[in-house]
């Protein structure tokens, strides 16, 4: 008990915070390596199914997006409501595509153009259709590794 | 002279009390803009256009295993109506014949797997259908590889990953979709 009361007179000693700015500066570091900066905003609701045959696709400058969706309800007045592609960040029609491949290709080396692969993030409830479309395009524009962007299953 | 080793002595020390602060402030930043989600997908391979029709018809029918979804997302395989859940052992079946049986696939590198949907075929059945064929062949590599070599076929050499796919070829093929069920 007065082993208690005793420490309780004293003045307790500081704890340095010299290592404080290391400490944040390393937590820092950390983020700056694994962020990756939001490259479009979405204007299609996507909700990818799920699949269990999943690859990690790696490099992120070799690797395009192409959204497909229904509208969000802020853009349904302008695009309607029925499902369309999103390249960069707009909605943008079929035939958009090869401009759109194009741009990505320039920015990349000649090497590493055969390895440029597109990331197809498509809503489950879209249809066939649009996607076939979308598809022959991408084989005519001569864009082949296609990614068709899913969830892991919860199992 | 001595008046500037004075000035020297003042500006020499610099005050590392905001060095936190500022730290915070950037770290802050970076925690809000982070998304630390990697894309994962089913990894596809298109083949490249040509104007004219690929035909199948030349193949031997009992290589082929046709894979049909339609509009109202029901599967078709091989001319029967089939369950998504039974898509990949009988596809496996299909492929690797362990029973030599008239109708299957010759040799698991002459299979080919014909893919065809309508245009009204949700994508998430699509997606289903494709990651399930895909899985089947996943499956059947990891058992040859496992009685080849012993060892499960994502933790071999790239050299070793090759001669199996060679034995057993993924072969997706996808015809044009047929008209049926657009929104």
């Amino acid at each position: 008990m007065s082993k208690f009361q005793k420490k309780r007179g004293k003045s307790s000693p500081e704890i340095s915070t010299a290592s404080l700015p290391d400490i944040i500066f390393m937590l820092l570091f950390f983020f700056m390596v694994v962020t990756v900066l939001r490259d479009a905003t979405q204007q299609v609701d996507v909700n990818v199914p799920n699949a269990s045959e999943l690859t990690k696709l790696e490099k992120k400058s070799l690797v395009n997006h192409i959204y497909v969706g229904k509208p969000k309800k802020q853009y349904r007045a302008a695009y309607g409501t029925s499902p369309r592609i999103q390249l960069g960040d707009k909605i943008s029609d079929i035939k958009d595509i090869p401009l759109f491949l194009e741009k990505h290709r320039a920015q990349v080396p000649e090497k590493q153009i055969p390895a440029i692969k597109t990331s197809l993030r498509v809503d489950g409830d879209v249809t066939m259709g649009i996607l076939a479309d979308l598809k022959t395009q991408l084989r005519k524009s001569g864009q082949l590794l296609v990614n068709y962007s899913a969830k892991p299953q919860a199992e | 002279m001595g008046k500037k080793s004075a000035k020297d002595r003042i500006s020499n020390e610099i005050n590392a009390g905001s060095m936190a602060d500022i730290a915070f402030l950037l770290l802050i930043f970076f925690l809000v803009t982070t998304t630390i989600d990697v894309d994962k997908g089913v990894l596809v391979k298109l083949p490249p256009w040509s104007e004219d029709e690929p035909d199948i018809q030349k193949l031997k029918t009992r290589n082929v295993y046709s894979v049909l979804v339609n509009a109202q997302n029901q599967l078709l395989v091989r001319g029967e109506p089939a369950d998504i859940k039974d898509l990949r052992e009988n596809a496996k079946e299909f492929i690797s014949n362990p029973k030599k049986l008239e109708n299957m696939a010759e040799a698991p590198n002459k299979a080919i797997i014909s893919l065809k949907n309508d245009r009204g075929t949700k994508y998430k059945t699509y997606l289903e259908v494709y990651n399930e064929l895909k899985a089947a062949y996943r499956e059947l590599w990891d058992e040859a590889s496992k009685r080849k070599f012993g060892k499960e076929y994502e933790f071999l050499e790239r050299t070793q990953q090759k001669e199996i796919r060679s034995g057993i070829p993924l072969v997706i093929s996808e015809a044009e979709p047929t008209n049926f069920g657009e929104e």
